[in-house]
This record gives C-alpha cells, structure tokens and sequence, in this order.
C-alpha cells in the first residue's frame, strides 16, 4: 500500500492492509476514514481518501478552494445524509463504528461531532436558549442543570463577562465575532468528543479570529479537532498535523513541523511558495 | 434615420409613462368610487347593527351579520389551510431532497390550484356538502373557502422558505436534532414569511364571493353554529346591491367600504411583513 | 428519550407524506367529483351537442352552452387586447427605465389592485363602467345598450387581470440574463432597441405563458363579470350586447336549479369545462415558465 494519505498514521493502517484481519483499533477517540470515494453527480469529488485523525491533537485541512476539503469535513458527521447527489462509499470509523454502517444512528454521529460553520448561525432564540438548545433536545430537563450547562459553556468560550446581563436576548444582536464564539459554546454543549470547524474564521475579524484559535488550542487538551482552513498561516500557528488536498486527492500529510519545513511532494512545495491557490 | 430612431423612443417612452399613470389612476379611481358612495352611508348603526325587516328590503339596521360571518368564516378556513400548509412546506422543503422531483411535482400542482377559479371551488364545496348531506352552512363555507386559500398560503410561504439559506438547517442538523426538532426551529425563523401569507391568504379569502356564494349561503342573523348559514361582506354587497330600496343599495356599499379597507389594512402589513423579513436576511 | 424523539420525527413525516399526497390528490378530487356529477347530462347528451347547440331552455331539458362559451371567450379576448399592451410597455417601463421610486410606489398599486375582491371591481364597473358604456360610447354605435355589455364585462376583466398579467411580464423579464441585454447595449444600441431586439424576442416564450395563464384567469372570474354583462343567454353579436358568460351562469343559477330534472348537472358540466380548460392552459404556462426559470438560473 503506497498510499500517500498514510504518512503519520502508517503503522495502524498497514497492518490493517498486510494481515487482511480487521485489527481492532484502541478505543480512545480517533476518527479513522478508509478508502473513502465520494461522488456528486458522477463527478469524482473525493479519491481513496485513507486517513487516521489523531486524538486529542488538532489537524487541519488545507488546500486549493474545491479541492473537497468541506465535503471531506461534511462527511464525517454525515451532512450529506439530504443530498441523495453525493454517493459516499468506503468506511469512516469513529470510536470503533464505521458511521456509516446499517444500525447506525445518524442522531448519535452527530452528538459526538460539534460543527463549527464558515459563517456563525445563531439559532432564532435567545443566548441563552441557543446554547441550552442542544442539552434539552438531548434530554436535559431539569431547570438548574441546564443553566448550569449554560453558564459553563458561555463562560469556556469567554462570553459570559460580555453576555451576562443579557442572556435573554434575541442572539442574533450579537457582534459577529461573539456569535461564533456563541455558536462554539451551542456546538460543545451538546458534549461532543469531536470539533469539526469548516474555515471557522473566515469569515471574522482577526481580534475575534485570534480568540477563536485561542479556544482551538485550549480544546485540544479534551477534544479531538479537524479544521478546514484556507489560510496557511492558521495552520501554521494552531495544527499539530496537516493534510494538503488537492483535486479530491491526499497529497500529503504529516505533522505541522515536518510539513512546512520538509515537504515531501513537489505539489506540495509548489502550494507553500505560493504558485497557485 | 438617428431622428426617428430617437423618436420612436420617445414616442414609446411616453406610451410606457402613459400606461402607468393609467394603471394608478384606476386604482385610485376605484378606491374613490367606493369611498364616495360607500362613505355617506356609512355610520356607527352599519356596523353595529343587524339588518332590521330582511337584508333584501328591510331599511333598518347595518351589515353586522356579514362582518361577524366573514370574520368567522375567514377564522376557520385559516386555521384548516394553515394547519395543512406549514408541515406541507416544511416537508417539501426540509423533508424532501433539495431536487427532489415529488416536491417540484407538488409545487407544480400547486401552481395549478392557485389558477383554479373560485367559482370552480364553490362548485366542488357544494358538491362535497350534497355528498355529505349538509346545506349550506358556516362549515360548508369554510371548507370552500379553505381550498381557495391554501394555494395561496402554500405558494407565498414556499417562496419565502426556499430562500432561507442552508446555514440554519445545517446548524440544527449538527446539534444532533431531529428534522422534526430542526422544522419546529426553522418556523420560528420563518414567522414573519408566514405571517406573510397568511395576511394575503386573508385578503383573498375574506373578498370572495363565487366561493360562498353556495356553500355558505346568507342570512340576517349572526351564525351561532357551524351548520348554520352566514352572511359574509362581498355577498352582503353583491346581494343588497341589486334590491330597488335605496337604504339597502347603502347597506352594499357601507359593505364595500368596510371590505376595501380591510384588503387596504392587509395588503400593507403584508407588504410591511415581507419588507421586515428581507431585510432581516440582507 | 432517544426513542420519543425519533418517534415524534417519524410521525411528523408520516403525517406530512399524507398532506403531501392529500393535496396532489386535490387536483384530481376536484375533477372527477366535477365529472361525475356532470355524467347525467353528458349520458343524455353528446358532447358536441352540448358544446354547440344554443339552445337553453332548461325547462324544457335544453342545454346548449355555445352563448355562454361564445361569451366567455369573447369577454377574455377584450380583456386581453386591453391588458396586454398596458401590462407589457409598464412593465418594460419598470424593468428598463423607471427609477426606484416610480417601482416602489408602483409595487404596491399591483398589490393592492390584485387583492381588491371581484365584487369590488363589479360594485365599481356597474357605478361607472356600464353608465359611460350607456350613455356616452354605445349611443355613437348602435341604437341602444344598456351599458351592461361584452365591452364592461371585458373592461372590468382587463384590469382584473392586470395585476397578475404584470407580476409575470416582471418575472420573465427580470429572469433575462443581465449579461444578454448589457452587450446589446455596449454594441451601442439605444434601450429601447435593446428592448425591441433583445428583451421582447428573448422573453417572447414567456410573455405568451404569461398571456394564456392570464386569459385562464379572466374564464374564471364570476362575480365582477356577473354584475356588468347583462346575463342574457344569446350570442353577441356585438360589443355593446349583453352576454352571459359561463361562471356567471353556474353562480346565478344555483339555489333554483335543484327542482329541474339534469338543470344541476348541466351546471356542473360548465364548471368541469371551466376546470378543466383552466387547468389545461395553466399547466401548459406553467411548464414554461419553469423551464424559463431553469433555464436562466442554471
């Protein structure tokens, strides 16, 4: 197997390939996509993608503009599920389960993912009820643990200081920045084990972008992350591991240091200096 | 050949000012017309009062019996299309694949009903209501009435649901809910879209006449029961108009009045509602 | 929990699958219910003979629709002749030239003429229309009229239609491609070339769907042309004659008809003909004015 998508997850993966028995992966949190192809109307959008997410780490995905990174991204919590155009074949393992297996529970894929969009999205509530919206549809009823789940998150991200008077009101009075980091607190208060973040900062400003990379890096101590980024130097500053796409293929991947400083692929050089974009 | 090609520009221009003018002078022809007759004749009695000695010769009394009939009748035949046109939308819109071939099918079919007359849906009520064995009633009339508008309503709120971009639905789908959680959210965000339609699906219900012309009859009396006929204000016009008693004729056109300025009142909160939603969403 | 929820989600969808086939199945409901009461008259009569004997004599049996038929049509074809050309040069007006003021005080005139009720337009054609049709443009013509006529019927029917006549031409016209009308203009042409060579050949498709989808409208409408077109089952013969177009005969004839033998379905024959002509010519307009929208969005 010389497939390029494997550089740093190698040793899990080749002994899937070489001993033909399904090995068992250990049960911590990784996310583990194996020969995945994915088509939207005949087009070709995703090409034997292999790839292991590490755990408790952020990786970031980086590549031209329709290149498929998002529908890579979109895949793993199964937002494709709508579009009967994208036909996704292959396996994602997360925790064990292939998410895309028969008894699976799309419900549950996406509990266990919490996506942040390009643009912040703050539900038609109040503050408050935008974060507390994921907890009660969960199941959370009672009134003191849910504005305990409230507080905690509102206060993780950092807005609870900016909202606190506040939280009653209509969420979309929220400057753009507090509302991503609003939408950060809705995503994690549904408890997720994984943070998707599909070019999360793009569309802010960049003292709101600095504080939402800041929050990246703090959750990396609990949280497994994959981010989707257009930009280079976010990558730079916040991944611990890159994969480079381009045309729907993994043309290279490898932790942050080795990738920047030491590119294997000619591609690749050629994407980091900059001749196309 | 540059002169007469200028012109013909100008003389077209000029036709194209011309009929616009015409089109907002008969407007405001038609409105002054139904003041000026409608207004004289109206005073508090009109509307507060029933008809005195049969709607058709009495000279007594006002038009209550149609005001209260059309209020009534309009209530019911919202709430029977509104309750079958939101999950209709919402499941067309939010159920279904965004190209899906039976919600463009059902669009479609729609688009159809919108331009069934509504002489046609006062036929097929009254045929329902024979079928039933029912004469005509309040309940007739807001059956009738309720297929008449529910093309309507499902046509504006569709419009204004198909425009909602992706973002919201993909968060709620995110959070791990339901499509059925996620419609709950999405109609919050939609109200003022709704609220849209239903203010036109009003309008249009609340003036017609063909559809309740058989299904819901007329009567002197307030109805007090859904099997009971009701009077409603464009027949009050249409009936009273033709009766050779002056009071009578005043009687249609107090009616006229009365149901020009409620089309007046909704057609500009509709407006007023639509314009709030977009520029939420700009 | 789990399970409540997906329950809920579940017979949320069962139940709007059922709307959803519910209201396809309207169109077809509506139809055949029309149909079937309809039989009596159509196993007595052929069809032909329906459609072209004009004879109406119902208590004697007689149902020759042709006067109401003739009727109908030649009230649409006035309304027609008088809508099309205001609709189509404002609406030109207001997609080329107008400034954003004269479209937004436009806007919402076309609303409010489009949400007045029938009975309205027939309160205002039987208080102005028909008298001027009496006393000032019929006596020049023929000797007499009682100013309820095809002309007030196709008068009041054109302005009736107006407002949705002008809310398609609008669509059409603004579903151009900007870039289509922009080279015309570059080349140099003047608008109003751009208009002629451009706008109106490309929308030409559209402006006939908008057209039949408004006449379709102008066959239906009841109550206005009720109240200024005389009602008398004759073929006109000229524009100051009274007519009695269809929907007029099934709404002035209802309540009477039960005690005639076939009287009510001979009535239901017309409003299945109406139904069904009317739905013909929408779905053909319709489909047009789909595929335009495809067409140009894509």
């Amino acid at each position: 197997m010389n497939n390029p998508g494997l550089a740093f997850v190698s040793d899990v993966f080749e002994d899937y390939h070489n001993k033909t028995i399904l090995m068992k992966l250990p049960s911590y949190h990784t996310i583990s996509i194996r020969n995945l192809n994915v088509y939207i109307e005949n087009q070709h959008i995703l090409q034997d993608i292999n790839l292991t997410i590490p755990e408790k780490s952020i990786t970031c995905i980086i590549g031209p503009s329709g290149c498929g990174k998002s529908t890579l991204l979109r895949t793993l919590n199964r937002m494709h599920d709508d579009t009967p155009e994208v036909k996704i074949n292959g396996q994602v393992i997360v925790d064990d389960e292939d998410i895309y297996g028969v008894n699976v529970n799309v419900i549950d894929v996406r509990k266990k993912m919490g996506l942040l969009a390009q643009r912040p999205c703050p539900l038609p509530m109040s503050i408050f009820d935008n974060v507390a919206y994921g907890p009660r549809i969960h199941g959370l009823k009672k009134r003191k643990a849910i504005n305990q789940t409230v507080i905690q998150y509102l206060q993780y991200v950092g807005l609870w200081d900016e909202v606190r008077g506040r939280v009653r009101n209509s969420a979309s009075k929220l400057s753009i920045g507090q509302q991503q980091r609003l939408c950060l607190a809705r995503g994690l208060a549904i408890e997720p084990e994984y943070i998707l973040g599909d070019e999360a900062t793009s569309a802010l400003d960049p003292i709101s972008t600095k504080k939402i990379e800041e929050m990246f890096v703090k959750l990396k101590e609990q949280y497994t992350i994959i981010l989707v980024t257009h930009t280079l130097r976010q990558a730079k500053r916040i991944a611990d591991y890159i994969v480079f796409m381009y045309l729907g293929k993994i043309i290279e991947s490898g932790s942050t240091e080795e990738f920047f400083n030491n590119p294997k692929k000619q591609l690749t050089r050629d994407y980091l200096s900059g001749s196309f974009s | 050949m540059i002169n007469t090609k200028r012109q013909e520009e100008i003389f077209f221009k000029i036709l194209m000012i011309i009929s616009i003018c015409v089109i907002m002078s008969i407007l405001l022809f038609i409105i002054g017309t139904v003041l000026y007759k409608g207004l004289p004749a109206l005073d508090w009695d009109m509307v507060s009062k029933l008809p005195g000695g049969g709607f058709y010769l009495g000279k007594e009394g006002g038009v209550l019996n149609a005001i209260i009939g059309s209020l009534y009748l309009i209530s019911g035949s919202v709430v029977i299309s509104l309750t079958l046109s939101v999950p209709l939308v919402l499941f067309i819109n939010f159920y279904l694949p965004k190209k899906s071939v039976f919600a463009s099918i059902i669009r479609f079919s729609f688009d159809i009903l919108f331009g069934v007359p509504s002489i046609v849906y006062g036929a097929f009520g009254f045929a329902l209501m024979i079928f039933l064995g029912m004469r005509a009633s309040l309940l007739g009339g807001i059956i009738a009435v309720a297929l008449l508008i529910m093309p309507i309503m499902v046509r504006s709120f569709d419009e204004v649901t198909r425009l909602l971009p992706r973002d919201l639905p993909d968060a709620l789908l995110s959070l791990g809910a339901t499509k059925y959680e996620m419609s709950k959210v999405i109609l919050r965000q939609l109200m003022p879209g709704l609220v849209t339609a239903i203010l036109l699906a009003v309008g249009r219900g609340i003036g017609d006449a063909a559809t309740v012309l058989f299904t819901a009859g007329y009567t002197d009396n307030l109805p007090n029961a859904l099997n009971h006929p009701a009077a409603t204000l464009p027949l009050s016009i249409f009936f009273q108009l033709g009766s050779p008693v002056e009071e009578v004729q005043n009687r249609a056109y107090a009616s006229a009045v009365i149901l020009t300025v409620i089309i007046l009142i909704l057609s500009f909160s509709a407006r007023y509602f639509s314009s709030k939603y977009s520029k939420n969403k700009i | 929990m789990k399970y409540i929820r997906a329950f809920k989600d579940k017979s949320a969808r069962q139940i709007m699958l059922g709307i959803a086939f519910f209201s396809l199945l309207l169109l077809l409901v509506i139809g055949v219910s029309l149909l079937l009461k309809a039989l009596p008259i159509m196993k007595e009569k052929s069809l032909w003979a329906l459609l072209s004997s004009g004879n109406w004599k119902p208590f004697k049996g007689e149902f020759g629709f042709l006067p109401y038929i003739i009727s109908t049509l030649y009230v649409s074809l006035i309304a027609i002749i008088i809508a099309l050309p205001l609709s189509l040069l404002s609406g030109i007006y207001l997609c080329t030239y107008a400034s954003k003021t004269i479209s937004r005080i436009f806007e919402p005139v076309i609303d409010l003429l489009s949400g007045i009720p029938p009975v309205i337009y027939g309160v205002w054609g039987t208080l102005t229309i028909v008298p001027l049709i009496a006393n000032k443009i019929a006596p020049r013509y023929v000797e007499f009229s009682s100013g309820f006529s095809v002309l007030a019927g196709g008068l009041v029917l054109a302005i009736m239609i107006l407002p949705l006549l002008i809310s398609i031409l609008l669509e059409v016209f603004r579903s151009l491609p900007k870039e289509i009308t922009d080279a015309s203009l570059s080349l140099g042409a003047t608008k109003w070339q751009t208009v002629k060579k451009v706008m109106l050949r490309k929308s030409f498709p559209g402006i006939i769907a908008a057209t039949v989808l408004s006449v379709s409208r102008a066959f239906g409408e009841t109550i206005a042309v009720l109240m200024v077109c005389g009602n008398i089952p004759i073929i006109p013969h000229s524009l100051f004659d009274a007519c009695y177009p269809l929907p007029a005969l099934i709404a002035n004839n209802y309540g009477e008809m039960l005690s005639m033998p076939n009287y009510e379905s001979a009535l239901m024959f017309g409003a299945f003909l109406l139904f069904i002509i009317i739905v013909i010519f929408n779905a053909i307009s319709r489909l047009t004015l789909n595929q335009i929208e495809k067409r140009f969005s894509l």
